[in-house]
């Protein structure tokens, strides 16, 4: 690893600042996936900013409308938060799921967006949930949904100048449910195979929306709009599942590599997608 | 002597260095400073298999900071010598070879050159700067792929040995030998059953958790100082005087404290490249290897093809057995294949075997030592095929391996016949375990069975012993501890001097400090370094008596030692006492003990595996498991229950997750311990372990070597297990979710 040097704005116009003398600087949210890559010769850079300082990447406010969830919060900022917990219990669960005790104190889901690895555990949450990015610039701001913002592995759709902010989940209604699941051969301390992030709404005995998100099984993150569309309207029992499992295996494009080939990893879409589904199935039956 | 009269052998005293490593005052390699210590980085191939063209170092040392840099070309030439470092004659260009490699690169991560600076981070990218010119060259992977005719050739000088004979041609097969005993056509003619089944195991690595690492000082005198992790402080002494070509007198080696081996810091890495960036630098040099070099560039287990065939008669006793070992040495010549052909029938009591051995190199890293070595592999393919035949003859398979088990008398096809063995005890020991009574339920669940063997060795060993005035002795070895040996070792003294556990003050000292020790490899360390303390104790214990009969004015002959205590009519004696009164009657007392002991006496293991299928993603759950292990005699249970529980855990990773994933190109792509699966404590069951005691009739109180027979059955067992829960056999490790899952379709299919 080569010297560099080290900043941490109070402000975002003191990161603008650092930005705009140094095009090639790199963010660090948490730094658990920027230290790593910068070691292994994979990043080099000669100015890291540190966003841990900037009041709106640290922010954490539940409202009405919903979860605004700053860019830099570490994951045990959001499963250490019972309110937040209970209202978003899917999100803190992938919270708890990246990493150990140590990596989660510093490693923020905003990082694990921006970081934009196909096998990202919070991704496919995020684009179930609805999940809104908030990037801003010393020009001004813009949104985009989740599900745009990877562009391909490890690269994300920040403009130079930019910075991602925040992110806005919508407040969950009642009769709705998220879950995420991934396959890893161990049972912690592993790179998904491929992973499953759902969401459902239920209107009395049917399902009234349904969202279906992958990871690991295409350059980035996917969305699967037609597995979510194809419930809504179906009876809310596990019997209509199955088609969007289907869907999902169909819309994964996966890779051979050591972590699985594409038979096995489309295969496992279409077990992980049920699997969420059933288990996102039965919390929003309970949840009134 | 009974078990019940002893009263230190079998307790479970706090170990010696329990306080240092609890509150992490223990120094380890990495931990060792030095005035004016520089840092050295390796740089290493990025080819698999190339010829190196040119190396132009000039950049590097042009970069400020840097010290000193180092290539091949810093070595005294090698010539065609031939070295014994405990392992037979190998050519020294090998050892030296691997160390930094000259005019080719034999894998991904072979050492090239190295580099000594102010910093580490100077290090290395001052070696970013060698220019490193290659000719890349087509690589080979596995053994059946080099062995075959056309195959790229790693050696041009390597001709193989074919049984025993230089048959004069050039291949990757260093090697093939045979064993045969009785006439194998004769004994498959007699068997009602004949199962033959082909098996590949990957390569593997120890996956110990310290880094390799090593400090060299070249002093002004010309002697070489080193300070490393290493399983044997003499071989690293015997390999830098080879490699560096002085005499072994001008090397000392100071072993630090050892944060795992497994067999994998027997082999020398970094200590002759540290001592040659410190010679040209007149600095004190400190390399610690990156994780990624560590899977890269050091020793796994060889990865290997196994073909077996073994034919039963209808009653259930095994009439012949064939086997075909063909394993990856990686780079050089060595992959354990003998030490595989030791271990492959070694259980059973067979009349008519033959075996053919096949030392294979391929372009990936030199093998060196894992846990029991060459023996998991074999009795993967054997535990396998003997489980398919007992359910082919409709017999209990402990019932079966039970009408075969080897004993006492049994020849091995390699020639030893056994004396006193525990192979039936621990199959029964199996049987009768609440484990395999209890019944096993519910859908996609199985049990499964295996065992397996390790021979152990003995090698030289010695101790010295001092006899401190308040009754407490210093204990001096040179055995490295790697599973609480100094424990193990101090309460055989302690046992023979009749004194506590805690009187006993083992240190693991330097190459001058002690005489010449082997390694702690083999499971040899309990067993032969503790001959040697109670050899050094009985010494003591001697000149004790001298010192008894001369304060009691009696004739040394007639002084008794006994429970602690020195007698001679009426005249009695405490130890402590007596160690008081050293001064006065002749001075200190220091016993000394130097074996070389014979008759090792071999461990056999057993494991039983509960397993749950994930029909859907191939996943293997351990729901609970059983290591059953023939010990001779426990000297401290807890340790060797913690041996048992780990290689247990090792060969639960072998069998369901852990794969060097190769490129076509030959690289590794799944070098980090992320990608690398060894299984988390969250992977693993809480292991059970039945410790059997069979003493062996060639060690004082009966030890066998415990280290290493209890990684051998668990793939196997875990194997037979996922066969009773999903209904398929898995041949190939690891037996991985997606190779179970694709096992499953392909039988639904």
């Amino acid at each position: 690893m080569k010297w560099f040097d080290y900043v941490a704005p109070r402000s975002l116009g003191e990161a603008f600042q650092h930005l705009a003398s140094h095009p090639g600087a790199r963010f660090l949210a948490g730094g658990t996936d920027l230290l790593v890559q910068m070691r292994a010769g994979r990043k080099e850079t000669d100015l890291v900013i540190d966003l841990k300082h900037i009041p709106e990447l640290m922010e954490l406010r539940d409202s009405p409308e919903g979860l605004t969830l700053g860019a830099a919060v570490p994951c045990c900022a959001i499963y250490g938060d019972s309110g937040i917990s209970r209202a978003y219990p899917a999100l803190a669960e992938v919270a708890n799921l990246i990493g150990g005790t140590q990596i989660q104190s510093r490693a923020s889901i905003g990082g694990n967006l921006a970081n934009a690895a196909p096998s990202a555990d919070s991704i496919p949450l995020l684009i179930a949930l609805g999940a809104v990015c908030r990037i801003a610039s010393a020009a001004g701001e813009r949104t985009m949904p989740a599900e745009e913002f990877c562009t391909a592995p490890g690269v994300n759709a920040l403009r130079s100048g930019e910075l991602l902010v925040s992110l806005h989940i919508p407040k969950p209604g009642p009769r709705s449910a998220a879950q995420y699941l991934r396959f890893i051969p161990r049972n912690e301390m592993d790179i998904a195979v491929a992973g499953a992030g759902v969401s459902l709404v239920l209107d009395n005995g049917t399902i009234r929306s349904a969202r279906v998100a992958l990871s690991s099984v295409a350059p980035t993150p996917l969305f699967v709009k037609a597995a979510g569309d194809a419930l809504a309207g179906r009876p809310a029992a596990k019997e209509s599942l199955g088609t969007a499992a289907e869907l999902a295996r169909e819309a994964a494009r996966p890779i051979t590599d050591m972590r699985g080939t594409p038979d096995y990893r489309r295969h496992l879409c279409a077990v992980l997608t049920r699997r969420a589904l059933e288990a996102a199935l039965a919390k929003a039956k309970e949840n009134n | 002597m009974s078990a019940t009269e002893y009263s230190v052998i079998g307790t479970r005293p706090i170990r010696h260095d329990g306080a240092d490593k609890v509150t992490g005052r223990a120094l380890y390699g990495g931990d060792f400073q030095i005035a004016g210590l520089l840092y050295g980085h390796v740089l290493r191939s990025p080819h698999a298999h190339a010829r190196i063209v040119r190396i132009d170092t000039r950049k590097a040392e042009a970069l400020p900071g840097v010290r000193a840099v180092a290539t091949a070309a810093d070595f005294p030439p090698s010539g065609d010598r031939l070295v014994d470092l405990g392992e037979g004659q190998t050519p020294l260009s090998y050892i030296r070879g691997n160390v930094l490699a000259s005019g080719k690169v034999l894998y991904k991560g072979h050492a090239v050159a190295a580099v000594a600076a102010v910093s580490a981070h100077v290090a290395e990218e001052a070696a970013s700067l060698i220019e490193v010119d290659y000719e890349p060259l087509p690589c080979v992977l596995t053994a059946p792929e080099a062995m075959k005719e056309g195959a790229p050739i790693l050696h041009d000088s390597l001709r193989t040995k074919e049984l025993g004979e230089d048959g004069g041609l050039v291949s990757n097969v260093a090697e093939h030998f045979r064993h045969v005993l009785g006439d194998i056509s004769q004994g498959f003619a007699q068997a009602d059953a004949v199962i033959e089944r082909e098996f590949h195991t990957s390569t593997v690595h120890q996956g110990y958790i310290e880094p390799h690492n090593a400090t060299a000082l070249w002093n002004n005198d010309g002697r070489v100082q080193v300070w490393c992790s290493t399983q044997g402080a003499f071989v690293v002494r015997d390999t830098m005087a080879c490699i560096l070509d002085i005499p072994v007198s001008q090397v000392k080696v100071t072993p630090m404290e050892i944060g795992g081996g497994f067999g994998g810091k027997i082999p020398v890495y970094l200590e002759p490249v540290a001592a040659v960036l410190s010679r040209k630098s007149g600095r004190p040099v400190k390399i610690t290897m990156p994780r990624k070099d560590i899977l890269e560039g050091t020793g796994p287990t060889p990865g290997s093809y196994i073909k077996v065939r073994i034919g039963a008669s209808r009653d259930g006793r095994i009439t012949a057995a064939q086997a075909h070992l063909a394993y990856e040495a990686g780079a050089y010549p060595g992959a354990m294949v003998g030490a595989g052909a030791m271990c492959v029938f070694a259980a059973y009591d067979i009349a008519n075997i033959t075996i053919d051995g096949y030392d294979v190199v391929v372009n990936k890293p030199s093998t060196a030592a894992y846990r029991a070595p060459g023996a998991t592999n074999a009795a993967f393919a054997t535990e396998t095929v003997i489980d398919e035949l007992a359910e082919k003859l409709g017999i209990d398979p402990i019932d079966f391996r039970l009408r075969n088990a080897a004993k006492e008398g049994t020849r091995r096809a390699d020639g030893p016949k056994y004396r006193r063995i525990g192979c039936v005890e621990v199959l029964e020991a199996m049987k009768s375990h609440p484990h395999y009574t209890a019944p096993i339920e519910g859908p996609n669940r199985g049990r499964g069975v295996a065992i397996g063997f390790w021979f152990n060795v003995g090698l030289p060993s010695s101790v010295t012993l001092s006899v401190n005035s308040d009754g407490t002795v210093n204990l001096v070895e040179g055995s490295t501890d790697i599973g609480g040996t100094r424990t193990s070792i101090a309460m055989q003294a302690a046992e023979v001097l009749g004194i506590p556990a805690e009187s006993v003050h083992p240190s693991v000292v330097d190459t001058d400090s002690i005489g010449f020790t082997a390694v702690t490899g083999g499971s040899r360390t309990t067993f032969a370094t503790g001959m040697a303390a109670c050899e050094a104790a009985q010494d003591a214990i001697r000149q004790m008596k001298e010192r008894a009969a001369r304060l009691w004015e009696v004739d040394a002959s007639s002084v008794e030692f006994a429970k602690g205590s020195f007698r001679s009519n009426g005249h009695s004696c405490s130890f402590q006492e007596l160690a008081g009164k050293l001064g006065q009657t002749g001075g200190p007392i220091i016993g000394r003990g130097a074996v070389n002991p014979r008759g090792a006496g071999g461990s056999f293991a057993g494991a039983i595996a509960d397993v749950e299928v994930d029909p859907e993603t191939g996943k293997v759950n351990i729901l609970r498991f059983t290591s059953v292990q023939d010990v001779g005699k426990a000297i401290h249970p807890a340790y060797v229950e913690g041996q048992m529980q780990g290689g247990s855990a090792q060969g639960i990773g072998w069998g369901l997750n852990e794969e060097y994933y190769m490129s076509a190109a030959g690289a590794m792509m799944n070098s980090s311990l992320l990608d690398y699966r060894m299984p988390t404590t969250l992977d693993l069951p809480m292991i059970d372990t039945c410790i059997v005691e069979v003493p062996n009739p060639s060690h004082p109180f009966g030890v066998r070597g415990v280290g290493e027979a209890n990684i051998v059955p668990p793939p196997a067992a875990l194997a037979n297990a996922i066969y009773r829960a999903a209904g398929v056999r898995l041949r190939r490790l690891p037996m991985k979710p997606s190779a179970v899952a694709e096992a499953i379709w392909s039988k639904n299919l």
